[in-house]
């Protein structure tokens, strides 16, 4: 309890960036200034209450951590209620944005972009690097003491090692780790500036600021409502490498940075993630190419294909083209491309790379294992054997992923029904996806330059849960609804 | 030289008897009757005791002594041997260890435990049986100057090509010398003209490629590539370093272990080898892998009985090769006998190996053949010793000893002696000596 009051005391301070904002643009400050002091009070109480802490064990982690994830998010929503614009001024959908954002999922009920002030617009992308940060402290220093998550394949992944050997302290590797994701957004900030200056006037320091705070986290909210598209093509391309980034293991990152370049092409999972880019943007752009309804350059189905790719692949969301109006055949392959994720130790959500690694894997072995009954063959990853523990928590989740889509696209498609709207199978499965597994934009309404605003106002707050559960790798969660969890 | 060996099982015994006539040499052992025994069998000078106190040390006179030789089944015991004489004096310390984990901890640190130089029993045996998978027709290899000489011993079968041939016809290879053969239990010092018989065993040295070749020519079906199957029973550590050292060598071996365990963590250690959970003995199991399709069989469990019988098991479904790891030294022969290929002892490897580091002031390596009816020297040879200034036929007429000199290296470079190559300080030469002249030869280098 005493962490949560820490944390919600702390939310007090980025809430101080739209409030600048607020200030040069000469906006309301009524709404952050309403939540800093709501943000405090609630850090006290849950400080207060806490009164003098114990260890903090297993259980307790998984309440905080859940907690945390849904207390930020509910004091994130409160601008958006008391500005008042909108359709974000109705709680459900407030909750619903500031979810969306905190999660880094980046599904959007807002309709209309310019009734909205500019602080409020930033605030959006204030709360989506924060939900980058806080994934990274969760995989990095949480999870791994809790052994859930893919925070445990780090270990196998013989990084980690190293990492130890870097710094002896679980808690300093992870202060490494957030040094590195605050260099890169300020890169990415200073980068997009530059852009600005030199070939995209629309790209000014209020833009290259709100995009640097989405794109190292694969969040994908844009205060525009053409998103990246509404930027210059170099611009476009420039946004790909940082949404990369993102998506690759911090641990990784810091190693590579700090002398040993070449172990990122080393790394198996690194190889299966970008081949997976690779392969899915080949394809994507020679269905566009094919398709006689879309007529582009060759650049711009290049630029659009790889960049749509890594958007939904990096589960950042951001488009550069409307692609609900391509072909069918793109987007399956855009819905493929949800399930992948980037790498274990990112900001990236989804079922992520190490795990499909992992379970491709394996089934090679038992297909082996079919033939030779008594063979014993560890699966392994850059040479190292995996668990078979945590290769059953790994099937475990991929299961658990696919059941939870499949069952948010029946709420989805039956809650329509009832509400007298119809949504089509596909649009439902691609929203189901896009919020359990973080990534933002689906396809139909949902699309990347739609809204969430016209599915029913239950099947928001059913995706908002779900939100929820899925990025904290749905353990966490889940386990708070187990008798064992409340019982001694 | 006195040397002071604790620990009279078969390994300690063994290099006393060894080192007996040429040294001065005292055994400890806990055993009152067995040191007793040991007094009238090799007539050394025995002390009953603890060999790891101080005080039964200084009793054997420890302080004094060149060198001491742990030698017990015990590693530990070895290990404090060896850190008390430390204490006392500076013999030059010698412990035999059973685990790699030690030995690892040694190599890691110099003279970790007191020790100056250890012998892993495991780790020999294992890359025993590795260079005899190696070369597949021979029953003994070894590696001298750096490798850059082996000795091998071939036993001739019947169907070989090379039986009947004269020593002229079967040497065609540039740099291979035959140095002994063994008819019966006579050992012939092999001529141009001397006729190879089939049941005879023949010592080459020689390059390593020559050796090769030549083992090709005794066994051409027998020859070893990086395709053929070895399969290796039971998980022990002499089992698991033999995976290791082969997966070293581009093999791909199979190993079969029962215990589940075990076999997890042997398969996570050996990414190369393909571990098999399962009871070896089951012949079904056997013949569903296709063992009696493998090449080589290793038997490696921790009994001899079980051994024995997966070795028979393997010989009976048609496996090619079998060799066997025999704990107990008066087994080798029943082994052999029953018609296993060969038989490994650790313990026997061991002593071997201490009594070759023993010869060290006088001999660089050593290898012993045939029960010790001969052995295979490596000499350095200094400025003005007895061997230097002479052509090779000259020395061989002069000295009054069975010796035929296999290999020469000068200066990293192997030299084939011929009748008239003169030998120079700073040689090392590859011979292969009469057990009884061994050191009259080492006296002149």
């Amino acid at each position: 309890m005493s962490l949560l009051g820490d944390v919600l005391a702390g939310l007090a301070v980025p809430l101080l960036i739209p409030v600048v904002v607020a200030l040069y643009y000469g906006e309301s400050l009524a709404p952050f200034l309403v939540t800093i002091a709501v943000t405090l009070a609630l850090g006290a109480a849950c400080r207060r209450l806490a009164g003098a802490d114990g260890t903090l064990g297993p259980r307790e982690a998984f309440l905080a951590v859940s907690l945390v994830w849904l207390l930020v998010a509910v004091v994130g929503a409160i601008p958006f209620v008391v500005a008042g614009v909108g359709t974000v001024a109705h709680p459900v959908n407030a909750l619903f944005e500031s979810m969306s954002g905190l999660t880094t999922t980046g599904a959007t009920v807002l309709v209309d972009f310019d009734v909205h002030s500019r602080s409020v617009l930033m605030w959006r992308q204030v709360i989506q690097w924060l939900g980058g940060l806080g994934i990274l402290v969760l995989a990095t220093a949480v999870l791994s003491e809790l052994g859930v998550g893919g925070a445990q394949l780090m270990e196998t992944e013989s990084q980690t090692r190293d990492v130890d050997k870097l710094t002896p302290k679980i808690s300093e590797t992870a202060q490494l780790i957030w040094g590195l994701y605050l260099g890169l957004t300020l890169l990415a900030a200073l980068t997009y500036l530059v852009l600005g200056l030199t070939v995209d006037p629309q790209m000014g320091p209020y833009n290259a600021v709100a995009h640097a705070f989405t794109s190292v986290a694969t969040a994908g909210f844009s205060p525009e409502p053409q998103s990246v598209g509404a930027f210059h093509p170099i611009v476009q391309w420039a946004v790909v490498p940082f949404m990369v980034v993102g998506s690759t293991s911090f641990v990784l990152l810091y190693l590579a940075l700090t002398g040993e370049p070449m172990r990122l092409f080393r790394n198996e999972e690194f190889h299966f993630y970008l081949g997976v880019i690779g392969a899915l943007s080949a394809l994507v752009a020679v269905s566009i190419t094919l398709d006689p309804s879309t007529t582009l350059g060759a650049e711009a189905t290049l630029r659009h294909a790889v960049f749509t790719v890594v958007s939904i692949v990096t589960t950042t969301g951001y488009a550069s083209i409307d692609y609900v109006q391509w072909a069918p055949a793109a987007k399956h392959m855009l819905f493929a491309g949800m399930f992948v994720g980037g790498m274990v130790g990112s900001t990236t959500c989804s079922i992520k790379s190490l795990r499909w690694l992992v379970a491709l894997k394996t089934f090679r072995r038992d297909l082996y294992t079919a033939i030779h009954p008594d063979a014993v063959r560890p699966v392994r990853i850059a040479g190292e054997p995996v668990d078979e523990r945590t290769i059953r928590d790994i099937y475990a989740y991929l299961l658990v992923s696919i059941v939870f889509v499949f069952a948010l696209t029946v709420v989805i498609v039956v809650d329509a029904e009832r509400a007298g709207s119809r949504v089509s199978e596909f649009e439902a499965m691609g929203a189901a996806a896009t919020t359990f597994l973080n990534i933002g934009p689906a396809f139909g309404d949902a699309g990347p330059y739609g809204t969430f605003a016209t599915f029913p106002m239950t099947t928001r707050g059913v995706m908002i849960v779900l939100m929820w559960i899925g990025r904290i790798e749905i353990v966490p969660v889940l386990v708070l609804f187990t008798k064992a969890f409340w019982t001694s | 030289m006195d040397v002071v060996i604790v620990g009279a099982g078969e390994v300690g015994t063994s290099i006393a008897a060894s080192l007996a006539a040429d040294h001065e040499v005292v055994v400890i052992d806990v055993d009152a009757d067995r040191a007793e025994q040991l007094k009238y069998e090799l007539d050394v000078l025995t002390v009953a005791g603890d060999g790891t106190t101080a005080d039964v040390q200084t009793t054997a006179a420890v302080g004094d002594a060149d060198m001491l030789i742990a030698c017990t089944d015990d590693d530990r015991t070895n290990l404090v041997t060896c850190g008390t004489a430390k204490t006392l004096g500076d013999a030059f310390t010698i412990a035999r260890v059973k685990s790699t984990e030690y030995l690892r901890t040694w190599e890691a640190a110099e003279r970790a435990f007191g020790v100056d130089f250890m012998v892993c029993t495991d780790l020999q045996a294992a890359e025993n049986i590795v260079r005899v998978i190696g070369l597949p027709s021979a029953i003994d290899v070894d590696p001298f100057a750096n490798g850059l000489v082996q000795m091998a011993e071939f036993e001739i079968a019947d169907e070989s090509p090379v039986a009947g041939q004269t020593v002229a016809e079967a040497d065609r290879f540039e740099s291979l010398t035959f140095v002994g053969i063994f008819r019966d239990d006579e050992m012939v010092l092999p001529r141009g003209d001397t006729v190879i018989c089939a049941a005879d065993r023949a010592v080459v040295i020689g390059s390593p490629e020559s050796v090769h070749l030549f083992a090709t020519d005794v066994a051409p079906e027998a020859t070893p590539d990086r395709a053929d199957e070895i399969v290796i029973v039971g998980g022990s550590e002499i089992g698991y370093q033999t995976a290791r050292l082969l997966e070293e060598r581009e093999f791909r071996p199979r190993l079969i272990e029962r215990d589940g365990d075990r076999a997890r963590s042997l398969a996570e250690d050996l990414p190369n080898t393909i571990v098999m959970e399962h009871d070896a003995t089951d012949t079904e199991f056997l013949a569903r892998e296709h063992v009696d399709e493998a090449d080589i069989v290793v038997t490696a469990l921790s009994s001899d009985e079980k051994n024995l019988l997966v070795s028979v098991l393997a010989k009976r479904m048609g496996v090619e090769r079998v060799i066997a790891v025999v704990d107990s030294p008066d087994y080798v022969t029943v082994f052999e006998e029953i018609g296993i290929d060969i038989a490994i002892n650790p313990r026997t490897v061991t002593a071997e190996e201490i009594t070759r580091f023993t010869y060290e002031s006088i001999a660089e390596n050593i290898a012993v053949l045939e029960n010790d009816r001969a052995e295979v020297l490596e000499l350095e040879l200094t400025e003005g010793c007895g061997l230097v200034g002479q052509p090779v036929a000259d020395l061989v007429e002069s000295i009054d000893v069975r010796f035929v000199i296999g290999a020469i290296t000068r200066g990293g470079e192997l030299v084939t002696p011929r009748g008239d190559t003169v030998l120079r300080p700073g040689d090392h030469v590859v011979l292969l000596v009469d057990t009884a002249g061994v050191s009259e030869i080492a006296s002149l280098a």
